[in-house]
């Protein structure tokens, strides 16, 4: 082979090399969105958004590798139940959301969670009964938040009673079972990424809890993909 | 030519002592007075102006002798290239080897660059209270009135006027910075709001993990470890924004663990503070009372935050306790 010849070949499997390890780099970098993300932002421009979800004890079979791990769920626009956490919403839009939480409760490590925030008027309804503080000290406890810190969005999502003989073992859950009901109603801001998780260090035998579903995507976190 | 000898020949090392000389000082005076002013952390807080100062001055020692080596490589590669006309061949010999006179410059010179830059170093932490970094619980250096104000926060009589040391807890968990002023009833809240022309003492803490609240525009930085206060200190100068970022790798939302904090005016401040502590009054009273650490019950997962008497230290068999790891 000629002189000219090797340094082609030289310089082509350097190329090559480089490639391999750029698309490696990307694709660790890039690992995707569990779940997917849930559109709702084919509505009316300007019309308030409804967005339902769920809290459940155990997402069970059927949603992944990890059956007894808590999680959220939420209701696509066509109805069905699925298993994601990031979720498409227009910008400068009222959401009027709902939470079913069908898990137990407890203490906060930071009983801060407990007061309602960064929600039209500061309050969440409680199963009908309008609610701006919870003490989780008391009564059933706090199961888990919805709390989006870019935002000062902050709701305690009152646990079941721990009692409770007809609770939901595994998602997604239906309304027979015990549940809360929780209704607010927020104002997406401008474009752009908004993480949100859960303040309640629910991950139940990892260290401090916060290991597992809680520092898992898709489980107990995730983004409000806010459009323009 | 005077950086010639008496016998004509070019005397190098006058020459680019000579060049070093006037390079040093035009970069230290343009770096002083355009590029020192913008210099982070900037000059919200005395201790901001004291770390730019600080930075400053490093960087006005640094430059000439940066600019020494490159005179020094720019000159031989000119000067003493083997292309030139009339350049000697090296030689090799005692003279290659050493010259005793540079040495014992180099050594005397940056002897007293290091002796100067750690006695200014210490100069200035001493000076500033810790410099805005954390000191632990028991600082060395504080501020004036500030162990009388964090005395009153920790019995509850605490209250704050405009010109006296004001006390703000620090909290961190995963994955968020909350704060307490204790001045103010104690209450707790997701937003860092600060008078201008005070005192701050930053009382930093953490209820799971380290983390550490850095507040890059106020030049504070110091670690929130679980169980343990670690107390900043730095006095607030010009109102405006500033940025709290956790700079301790702390978990998944770590990259998300930030908010914005502000500097207002003293009556602002007071008007903020009164609001908020009506607002949250609710939530206030379900707080536990005004600590230093707080201790989580180490029951595994929602463990309460209430040290209740019969806390124990987290361990991973109290964390556990009963409970079975899931999968």
């Amino acid at each position: 082979m000629s002189r000219n010849g090797r340094l082609a070949t030289v310089l082509g499997l350097f190329v090559v090399a480089v490639g391999l390890v750029v698309a490696a780099v990307a694709a660790f970098l890039t690992p995707g969105i569990p779940g997917g993300v849930v559109n709702f932002t084919s509505g009316s421009a300007g019309q308030p958004v409804s967005l339902v979800v769920q809290t459940v004890p155990s997402i069970g079979v059927g949603f992944g590798d990890h059956p007894t791990w808590v999680s959220y769920l939420v209701k696509t626009p066509s109805g069905k139940w699925v298993h994601s956490t990031t979720w498409q919403l227009p910008a400068n839009t009222v959401v009027n959301m709902t939470i079913l939480q069908y898990d137990s409760g407890s203490p906060l490590r930071n009983q801060q969670w407990g007061q309602v925030t960064g929600t039209l008027g500061n309050t969440m309804s409680l199963n009908g009964t309008a609610t701006s503080a919870y003490n989780s000290n008391t009564g059933d406890g706090v199961g888990h938040t919805f709390t989006v810190p870019a935002l000062g969005l902050d709701i305690p999502l009152v646990g079941i009673g721990g009692g409770s003989t007809n609770a939901c073992s595994q998602a997604p859950c239906g309304t027979n079972f015990d549940h809360n009901t929780i209704t607010f109603s927020f104002k997406t801001p401008g474009p752009g990424n908004y993480p949100w998780q859960c303040f309640v260090p629910c991950g139940l035998g990892y260290l401090f809890g916060n290991g597992g579903p809680m520092s898992t995507q898709g489980y107990m976190g995730g983004f409000l993909k806010v459009v323009a | 030519m005077a950086a010639e000898n008496s016998k004509g020949e070019v005397n190098d090392l006058r020459r680019m002592t000579m060049i070093w000389v006037v390079l040093s000082v035009v970069a230290d005076l343009l770096f002083w007075f355009l590029v020192g002013p913008h210099v982070p952390p900037g000059r919200m807080t005395e201790t901001a102006v004291n770390n730019q100062r600080t930075f400053n001055v490093l960087l006005v020692i640094a430059l000439p002798v940066l600019i020494g080596v490159w005179v020094y490589l720019g000159y031989a590669a000119t000067m003493w290239s083997a292309k030139r006309e009339g350049v000697a061949e090296s030689v090799g010999g005692e003279g290659a080897r050493t010259n005793r006179k540079v040495q014992v410059w180099w050594i005397a010179l940056t002897s007293v660059i290091v002796i100067f830059l750690a006695g200014y170093g210490t100069f200035a932490v001493i000076a500033e209270h810790g410099s805005g970094g954390g000191e632990g619980p028991n600082p060395v250096w504080s501020p004036s009135g500030a162990t009388q104000a964090e005395t009153a926060a920790l019995s509850g009589s605490s209250s704050w006027t405009p010109g006296h040391v004001l006390v703000v807890q620090v909290i961190g968990q995963q994955w968020k910075f909350t704060y307490r002023y204790p001045s103010f009833g104690g209450f707790e809240s997701d937003k860092l709001v600060l008078p201008v022309n005070t005192e701050i003492a930053f009382n930093v803490t953490s209820l799971d993990v380290i983390h550490s609240f850095w507040a890059y525009q106020l030049s504070v930085k110091a670690d929130a470890n679980p169980q343990l206060n670690n107390v900043a200190y730095t006095e607030t100068k010009h109102t405006g924004n500033f940025t709290v970022r956790c700079s301790e790798l702390c978990g998944l939302w770590h990259g998300s663990m930030y908010n914005f904090g502000k500097v207002v005016s003293s009556t602002d401040f007071m008007n903020w503070a009164s609001t908020t502590q009506s607002a949250n009054a609710a939530n206030t009273a379900n707080l536990p009372p005004f600590a230093w650490t707080y201790v989580p019950d180490a029951n595994g997962a929602s463990g309460g935050w209430y040290p209740d008497g019969t806390v124990t230290p987290y361990s991973t068999v109290e964390t556990y306790g009963s409970k079975t790891p899931a999968s």
